[in-house]
């Protein structure tokens, strides 16, 4: 049996700055070759987890280990190991495109035939050969990510840590940087990135710590999360006044919202449920114009979750809990 | 390969990007060169008639050669101080951070910020050089005499640029890291540069006598105009020794604070 090494660990890490207390004892640990996602809302302290991991900053206490190193202690040991890709663009904005890249091959003291091999190999994976003499102000913000991330990959680093890799990218580039970060880790390397999307965790991670208020509210699997909220429901929209106000009338139980003509039962969405919904109002010669099925996502457990402390209201769209479920409504 | 080796690499992996940072944006290295030049012209063309009666050393009595060693000096301070900026300017750049996170020497950054100075301010030196040979300046220095005032302007390079990056790297804003080392700039005026101490008041020249521009504005004086030295050489050279080793301690404790 082989045992999963672990890449990151981390028990009780405290921070503070001044009286402001950002990590209330964090305890994670992330093993080898796999994507950790900290998920969290703004000012949760999701950047100062990664600064305390990657070296540049101090936490006030707890254990920490990153490639069996102690970041205080070791930095050196740490930072041959790992890469950093920060919340905010690490270029030289005064050097092209390809020259960052050959800075940090000299900074790895890769020698000049190598470290050209991979500025070459790396403007041609992340789409910038085209803009490889050209300096950064003349990038999008996609380019610039992008050679943000490949400057971080020029030392091959085996932990890797992105601080909101994709904020700020359209959709394409978002998915370019999701498979860029699958075939990272198709190659071993464990990556803890932090993210305030929630599809983005669902995407790529193994794990996912939800961080509000200091601690970790929730951590496991994205499957795991979702089964933490009663998040599943169907939703029905009418057209005709009449045939809402009987609906409300028979399905006493669901949640409804007269101004909107909509009514919402918690279901699992399975088609079983969905079958006899639609029976039914067939059967009662009820029209409903628009059926709308809510799986429960992470979006349901980053509300759940974060809302006491936060300054976030819940979405109107959250599930009604008290509403009977559907198939206790069509009996 | 050992640290020390890895040490000098990565300082000069970091004078490769300050040069290349120079070249590219020479808007700020351009002033550097050309108000040393213009107080030269000031000095020599405009009041030397007024300043140069009797001051003026050498055979034939120009106070181009009294004055151009100052301005030489003064080029010194100029082409210094603006490493200040430089750093304060660098350490706002995110790719300051990514260096904090590669395994790299710790003090590859300050000596990449310092050692291009120092390069750059001694280009702008040869240029003011030039210039003054070209107003008329005639030094009478040998070979070696030339050498020795290279050695000495180094020195004195080394120190200011030390200080300056320190003030650069305690410095909050750019703003404030133009402003900080802009004493050192007036210092030469209140030395022995356009004006012989003696004629200044006695609190001025109290001061004047004993700061450190003005032994080293003598020696430089008496290296190429053969005029006398005395104790200025070694006095010089402490204060520069002095300055850089303070200047180093200074700018790395910063360094590490930023
Ligand atoms: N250097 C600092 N000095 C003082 N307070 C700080 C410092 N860095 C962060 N903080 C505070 O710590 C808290 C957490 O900040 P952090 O940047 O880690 O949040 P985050 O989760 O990354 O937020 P975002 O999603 O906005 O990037 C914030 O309230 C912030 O104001
Ligand atoms: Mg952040």
């Amino acid at each position: 049996m082989t045992t999963t090494r672990l890449a990151i660990t981390a028990t009780g890490l405290r921070k503070a700055y001044g009286e402001q207390v950002v990590l209330d004892g964090i305890d994670l640990t992330v093993a080898e070759g796999t994507v950790y996602a900290l998920l969290g809302p703004n000012g949760a302290g999701k950047t100062t987890t990664v600064q305390i991991l990657s070296t540049l900053a101090a936490a006030d206490g707890g254990e920490v280990r990153v490639g069996g190193h102690d970041p205080l202690r070791d930095p050196r040991a740490v930072r041959a190991q790992i890469g950093v890709t920060g919340q905010f663009a690490a270029v030289d904005a005064m050097l092209t495109g390809e020259e960052n890249l050959l800075l940090m091959a000299d900074l790895h003291h890769l020698g000049r035939r190598e470290g050209r091999r991979r500025a070459g190999e790396l403007l041609e994976r992340f789409g910038l050969a085209d803009a490889a003499g050209k300096l950064p102000s003349a990038y999008s913000g996609g380019m610039r990510r992008r050679l943000d991330l490949a400057m971080t990959l020029v030392g091959e680093p085996r932990i890797i840590f992105l601080d909101e890799p994709t904020t700020g990218l359209d959709p394409r580039s978002r998915h370019a940087m999701w498979q860029i970060v699958r075939d990272l880790v198709a190659g071993g390397v464990t990556v803890f990135l932090t993210t305030q999307y929630l599809d983005e965790a669902d995407q790529l991670a193994d794990r996912i710590g939800v961080l509000n208020g200091g601690r970790l509210v929730a951590e496991g699997t994205a499957e795991e999360l979702k089964r933490l909220v009663p998040g599943g429901h169907v939703r029905l929209r009418f057209a005709d006044p009449a045939a809402y106000e009987r609906a409300v009338r028979v399905l006493r139980g669901a949640a409804h919202d007269d101004e909107a003509l909509t009514l919402q039962f918690p279901s699992d969405g399975s088609t079983r449920e969905l079958k006899s919904l639609l029976d039914w109002l067939e059967a009662e010669s009820i029209e409903a114009e628009h059926l709308t099925v809510h799986t429960p996502d992470l979006d349901d457990v980053f509300f759940a979750l974060t809302t006491e402390a936060g300054d976030a209201p819940a979405p109107t769209g959250a599930p009604a809990t008290t509403t009977a479920p559907l198939k206790e409504s069509l009996r | 390969m050992s640290t020390l080796s890895y040490t000098v690499t990565d300082s000069v992996t970091m004078l490769r990007r300050n040069l290349k940072h120079a070249v590219r944006y020479p808007s700020m290295t351009i002033p550097v060169v050309v108000i040393p030049v213009v107080l030269l012209l000031l000095f020599v063309y405009v009041f030397g008639n007024a300043l140069g009666a009797g001051v003026a050393p050498g055979a034939h009595g120009h106070y181009v050669d009294y004055v151009a060693p100052g301005i030489i000096l003064m080029a010194t301070t100029y082409g210094s101080v603006s490493v200040a900026v430089h750093i304060c300017s660098d350490m706002t750049e995110g790719i300051v951070n990514r260096f904090r996170t590669l395994s790299i020497s710790r003090a590859a950054v300050l000596n990449g910020h310092v050692l291009g100075g120092v390069i750059q301010t001694l280009l702008t030196v040869v240029l003011v050089v030039g210039a003054a040979l070209l107003t008329g300046f005639r030094p009478d220095a040998t070979p070696l005499e030339w050498l020795a005032t290279a050695g000495l302007l180094t020195l004195v390079i080394v120190a200011l640029t030390m200080l300056s990056a320190a003030m650069g790297l305690r410095a909050k804003t750019v703003e404030a890291a133009s402003n900080a080392p802009f004493p050192l700039t007036f210092l030469p005026f209140l030395g022995s540069a356009i004006v012989p101490t003696d004629s200044m008041p006695t609190a001025v020249r109290w001061f004047a006598e004993y700061q450190p521009f003005t032994p080293v504005t003598e020696t430089l004086r008496g290296l190429l105009m053969g005029t006398a030295i005395g104790d200025s050489a070694v006095i010089a050279v402490a204060w520069c020794l002095g300055l850089t080793v303070l200047g180093f301690f200074w700018a790395r404790s910063a360094y590490d604070r930023a």
